[in-house]
């Protein structure tokens, strides 16, 4: 059976597990029929021009992990950031993990989807945020149609959360092919701040895809830092969708890390509903094998006064394939927009590609827009100056490559993840420079 | 220490050395000068390894070993250093990062461990006393945004931090003031023994007034057509270089 219609065929199961008579199932319906109607994305649509997913669609995913799957925090501490503390939300196929998290109702919440979108005392934050800005298209429709667990995150006015908070999905693979769609809701009220590290970690080399959807609302004054680690099995494939709303005076950068998995699709949506906004989005990919990611970047500026800052770096190895696509729209009233784009790509083997293409829409005619797109490999007369000062090539190249990547992780804010990713670098290049950069 | 016997070198089937000889020992200062075009740099970085020339005939050795098969860094290892005339830009790695790393790599080929840190902050420190150097300048990325006079202090400092056998300097007078000229020469002198060699590769004389040369040859269409004590390089600073090309015809 093809898997459109395995979903397609299993809603009703789906429908006996949740309450059907309320206003959020009739959202999933809607969602469901949407899907129903669109099926997957192929690339026959724009978007998805350059990424296929039909290898990953083939596999017979199981939709509903009926076995709860337990894991030993000691077997998966190295994919948690764990030199800090943190607040902890967990899943492990799909499912809560009450012994891995570590959650709090102390002044703000940091809890479980389900939770919230059961309980009464959750209802009006549910009402006004849940799948508002969440797109209809094709795969957010079916994970909506299905959504019911996740990250839920309320951070109250003026509230300063004090440690970062991770979300975490792992899958054990205990089934051949499994398919999870975690689906978080982070609302940040007035002056509030806080950061957020996000990671989905196969444990198994069995199939794995993971359709997340994340919506960000950040009120006036507000901060939110937000880092994606992408570093997962060959087999792993994960459509990220992220939707953020922005109002006056709020500062918010999503960070996302891509170094390895199957397919990797970010789509990576901000919308400007106020002045004097600031939208950060960086990413830097390394990636090699037969490995692919994609970026598909929206910034909508709508009102007066904003800036955007993209700056995705790429360094694409083997056979490895990228997409960038950024499209930055600034409608009429958008006045006094500054919005930057930086794409940068480094083909470091000669089978590698990369389809690059930044997409602006200006209707408003008093702004600073800027793009810049390059395509290239390593310096040669850089790595000849290294290698008369002794280095190496291999660790020329790397330090090179480090450099080159550089400029997106100094704006990473909390250290340990600093030092986390720029481990990660060096594991990915194969050297050990002795010092972080 | 370095011996070179009828060296041949070409660039894309464009022939730039031909057949040229060096020998140079320790304790010795030689001048290379010449027109442009004449092969000066194109020497300077077949010796460092650059591999984009083809050597066609001929070799060279240091210290009695042929190195002409050597990758770049293992005649660093060996000793070998290059001031480059165009150092380049490298945004993202400081200027202490990026010694220690060439210094740890360096020892590492010797079988050597890693330089203890304070040994490390000690040498920087002198080094960079020697070369006026501001500490806050160690930390900025290597060359970016560098003037041409700090592109060219930072380069000798490397060199002071390396401690090479060989030192050659590539014009590495070209875009110094007169203040940075009298402070990088200092710097060289200071480095001088009777352990190592330099090989100065420039234009004009003025350099040679403070590193004063043992040998002064002028290169010239891919050969060292004249070679002589420093009162040479007076002479060709005065008269040119024509009466060279006239003496050849």
């Amino acid at each position: 059976m093809e898997l459109k219609e395995k979903i397609v065929s299993s809603y009703l199961a789906f429908e006996n597990g949740v309450d059907i008579n309320s206003d959020i199932h009739e959202i999933r319906t809607e969602a469901f029929h949407n899907f129903e109607k669109l099926g997957f994305p192929t690339k026959k649509l724009e978007a998805w021009k350059y990424t296929s997913l039909n290898s990953v669609l083939k596999n017979d995913y199981s939709i509903f992990p009926n076995k709860e799957n337990a894991i030993e925090f000691a077997d998966v501490k190295k994919y948690f950031i764990h030199d800090i503390d943190t607040y902890k939300v967990v899943f492990i196929d799909g499912k809560y993990s009450s012994f891995l998290s570590d959650t709090t109702h102390d002044g703000k919440d940091v809890c479980l989807m389900s939770s919230a979108l059961s309980k009464s005392k959750y209802k009006a934050v549910i009402e006004n945020y849940f799948n508002k800005i969440a797109k209809q298209d094709n795969l957010t429709s079916l994970n909506t149609a299905f959504a019911n667990e996740g990250a839920y995150i309320y951070i109250p006015r003026n509230v300063e959360v004090e440690k970062p908070i991770q979300i975490i999905n792992f899958t054990t693979g205990s089934e051949a092919a499994t398919l999870v769609q975690p689906r978080n809701l982070i609302v940040v009220e007035e002056n509030a701040h806080v950061q957020i590290i996000e990671r989905h970690q196969s444990l198994t080399d069995n199939a794995v895809l993971s359709n997340v959807v994340t919506e960000i609302f950040a009120a006036r004054n507000s901060t939110v830092d937000f880092y994606k680690i992408q570093n997962d099995n060959t087999n792993a494939s994960i459509v990220d969708n992220t939707y953020v709303e922005q109002k006056t005076n709020s500062v918010v950068s999503v960070h996302t890390f891509s170094f390895g998995g199957n397919i990797t699709r970010n789509n990576l949506n901000f919308f400007q509903r106020g002045e004097h906004i600031d939208s950060i989005l960086k990413g830097i990919t390394i990636i090699e094998g037969k490995q692919h990611v994609d970026h598909h970047t929206l910034v909508h500026h709508i009102e007066p006064n904003c800036e955007s800052h993209q700056d995705y770096k790429g360094i694409y190895d083997a056979r490895s394939t990228g997409v960038f696509n950024g499209k930055v729209i600034v409608e009429k009233e958008a006045q006094k927009t500054n919005a930057y784009q930086k794409n940068n790509n480094v083909l470091v083997s000669n089978k590698a590609t990369i389809n690059a293409k930044p997409q602006l829409e200006i209707f408003a005619d008093d702004v600073k827009c800027s793009h810049g797109c390059t395509i290239g490999q390593l310096d040669d007369d850089a790595l000849f100056y290294m290698q008369q000062r002794g280095i190496p090539a291999k660790e020329g190249k790397a330090l090179l490559m480090y450099a080159f990547a550089n400029t997106v992780l100094e704006s990473v804010k909390i250290p340990e993840v600093q030092s986390r990713i720029n481990k990660l670098i060096a594991t990915k290049l194969g050297v050990n420079l002795g010092f972080d950069l | 220490m370095l011996k070179i016997n009828n060296l041949h070198a070409s660039i894309d089937n464009k022939s730039i050395l031909k057949g040229l000889n060096l020998e140079v020992k320790a304790g010795e200062v030689h001048a290379i000068m010449g027109p442009n075009g004449a092969g000066k740099s194109t020497l300077a970085n077949i010796i460092a390894g650059k591999d984009e020339y083809e050597v066609t005939q001929g070799d060279i050795e240091l210290n009695n070993e042929d190195i002409s098969e050597l990758a770049p860094e293992e005649r660093a290892h060996n000793g070998v250093f290059l001031s480059f005339q165009y150092p380049v830009e490298i945004p993202g790695v400081s200027v202490t990062n990026f010694i220690k790393t060439a210094i740890n790599e360096t020892r590492k080929a010797k079988g050597l461990e890693d330089m203890p840190a304070k040994e490390m902050l000690k040498m920087i420190r002198e080094k960079s006393e020697l070369l006026e150097i501001d500490r806050k300048f160690l930390s900025r990325s290597l060359n970016e945004g560098f003037s041409g006079g700090e592109k060219k202090r930072n380069e000798i400092f490397q060199m002071a931090m390396l401690e090479p056998k060989l030192a050659i300097l590539d014009e590495t007078d070209s875009g110094l003031d007169i203040d940075a000229l009298r402070i990088v020469a200092n710097g060289v002198n200071k480095l001088k023994s009777k352990d190592n060699a330099v090989i100065v590769i420039t234009h004009y004389q003025r350099l040679l007034d403070h590193i004063v040369p043992d040998f002064v040859h002028v290169l010239y269409d891919g050969k060292i057509v004249k070679s002589g004590d420093a009162s040479l390089a007076l002479e060709l600073e005065a008269k040119g270089y024509d009466w060279i090309k006239q003496e050849l015809v």
